[in-house]
């Protein structure tokens, strides 16, 4: 199951639109860091994800243990958040 | 059907209850679902095309892997799409004609393709959702940047190496940046990149610029002082240290000499590869790149199969160009499926296999 959901993006990013459209199209929340906005925070999402990228997005399960999918990988958040 | 009991019976619903419990139950078929259009992909050409179809009450699925829009979407800013004097993003491009072409009921459904086969009547397309069936289908599935081939290149892959600026630019604020290109899409991100960036070496591997003019001279007037033009050079190998990039090594083909870029990350735009690895099997003709060969109607080796947009062979990689192919290719859709009696209303919601 799973407990929060949050997206590393910028402004400019289409991938970025897409995970959200597919996690809106299931019905998950999300929190949104846009980098553009808080590049303070590019850090963390290089630290969580080994890559110089948008979207990452964290899923965080009951168990509070996460997991962290590069870019729009649906072959990998599908599952993630099943 | 509903079953008519005799009236003693109906007087013992406990025994009627027994009695049902005995009869086996059917096992309900699968079924393979059936579309009047499906697209393959979900770029300007499709979009474009989907917006006639459904306007003709063409029942159409647009099937797209990776993004709504294709490349239109992750092009920072397009200025040559006619109706937009200022300009247009390019995600806010493609968001509006996903919108338009929904507007009138076109389904886009993520996914993938797998596999095309022609079953006569029906294609038969293997999908990451399973099996379809389509009474006409149109390829639109476009291009994907390519790769350069060099040494570093792979191994630094979203480490430092880059194909989308608009999604990964802003993690090179106030960084050094190479961008390897010299056509449209290497002048107009390296020009986007700017916002970011301290200083952009844009290597180029002719003698001259396949951009076009416009950017050209937007490149002199606007961004000289960020951007440092090298032609006659090419891009041998990408450096990295500690897990980071460093350097980009090429050759000054004018002397022959090697010259170093050292930068933070490098961004590659060196054209266009067609996406058809999933008609490498089937009978639709591809160019000896692997773009898709088609007949003046637009139409593939499979009749009812029909291209659009950059994965044409021979497009222009124009997003004007593609939207008009998928207009054209909409029409001669929905002459195909008039002249084969398979307009929509046909009973076959589903075939049970």
């Amino acid at each position: 199951m799973v407990k929060s959901i949050t997206i590393f993006t910028t402004n400019t990013c289409a991938y970025c639109a897409m995970v959200k459209k597919y996690l809106d199209a299931k019905g998950f929340g999300y929190e949104v860091v846009n980098l553009d906005e808080k590049p303070e925070r590019q850090e963390e999402a290089l630290r969580l994800s080994g890559a110089l990228t948008v979207p990452v997005t964290v899923v965080t399960k009951q168990d509070d243990s996460q997991e962290v999918i590069v870019g729009y990988n649906l072959a990998k958040l599908a599952p993630a958040v099943a | 059907m509903a079953t008519t009991w005799p009236s003693w019976l109906r007087q013992s619903p406990d025994l009627i209850e027994i009695i049902m419990s005995e009869v086996p139950t059917q096992p309900q078929p699968a079924s393979t679902p059936v579309h009047d259009v499906i697209m393959i992909g979900a770029g300007p050409a499709s979009l474009s095309a989907a917006i006639y179809t459904t306007r003709e009450d063409i029942e159409t699925l647009l099937f797209e892997r990776g993004v709504v829009g294709g490349l239109a979407a992750i092009t920072d800013w397009v200025d040559n799409y006619p109706g937009f004097p200022k300009g247009i993003a390019g995600l806010t491009l493609a968001d509006e004609l996903r919108l338009q072409a929904e507007r009138f009921g076109a389904k886009i459904e993520l996914g993938e393709v797998l596999k095309i086969t022609d079953e006569g009547k029906y294609k038969r397309l293997e999908t990451t959702s399973g099996d379809m069936l389509a009474k006409a289908v149109l390829i639109g599935t476009g291009s994907d940047y390519k790769k350069v081939g060099v040494p570093g290149e792979q191994e630094y892959y979203g480490r430092g190496v880059h194909y989308c600026a608009t999604c990964d630019g802003a993690f090179y604020r106030d960084k050094k940046l190479v961008v390897v290109g010299g056509g449209n899409s290497a002048v107009q991100e390296a020009m986007f990149l700017t916002r970011f960036a301290s200083h952009i070496d844009l290597l180029v591997r002719g003698d001259h610029f396949r951009a076009s003019e416009v950017l050209q001279h937007e490149l002199e007037n606007k961004h000289k002082d960020k951007i440092t033009v090298h032609f006659n050079t090419t891009t041998d190998e990408i450096v990295g240290e500690n897990n980071s990039v460093v350097k980009v090594i090429g050759t000054d083909k004018t002397t022959g000499s090697k010259v170093e870029f050292p930068t933070d990350g490098v961004f590659v735009f060196v054209g266009l590869k067609p996406n058809t690895e999933f008609l490498k099997d089937s009978p639709v003709e591809l160019d000896e790149i692997g773009f898709v060969k088609a007949d003046d109607k637009q139409e593939t080796k499979i009749p009812g199969v029909f291209v659009a947009g950059d994965v044409h062979s021979g497009a222009t990689m124009q997003i004007a160009s593609a939207v008009g192919e998928g207009a054209t290719a909409a029409l001669r859709l929905r002459e195909y499926l008039e002249d084969h009696g398979r307009k929509h209303g046909d009973p076959d919601a589903a075939i049970m296999n």
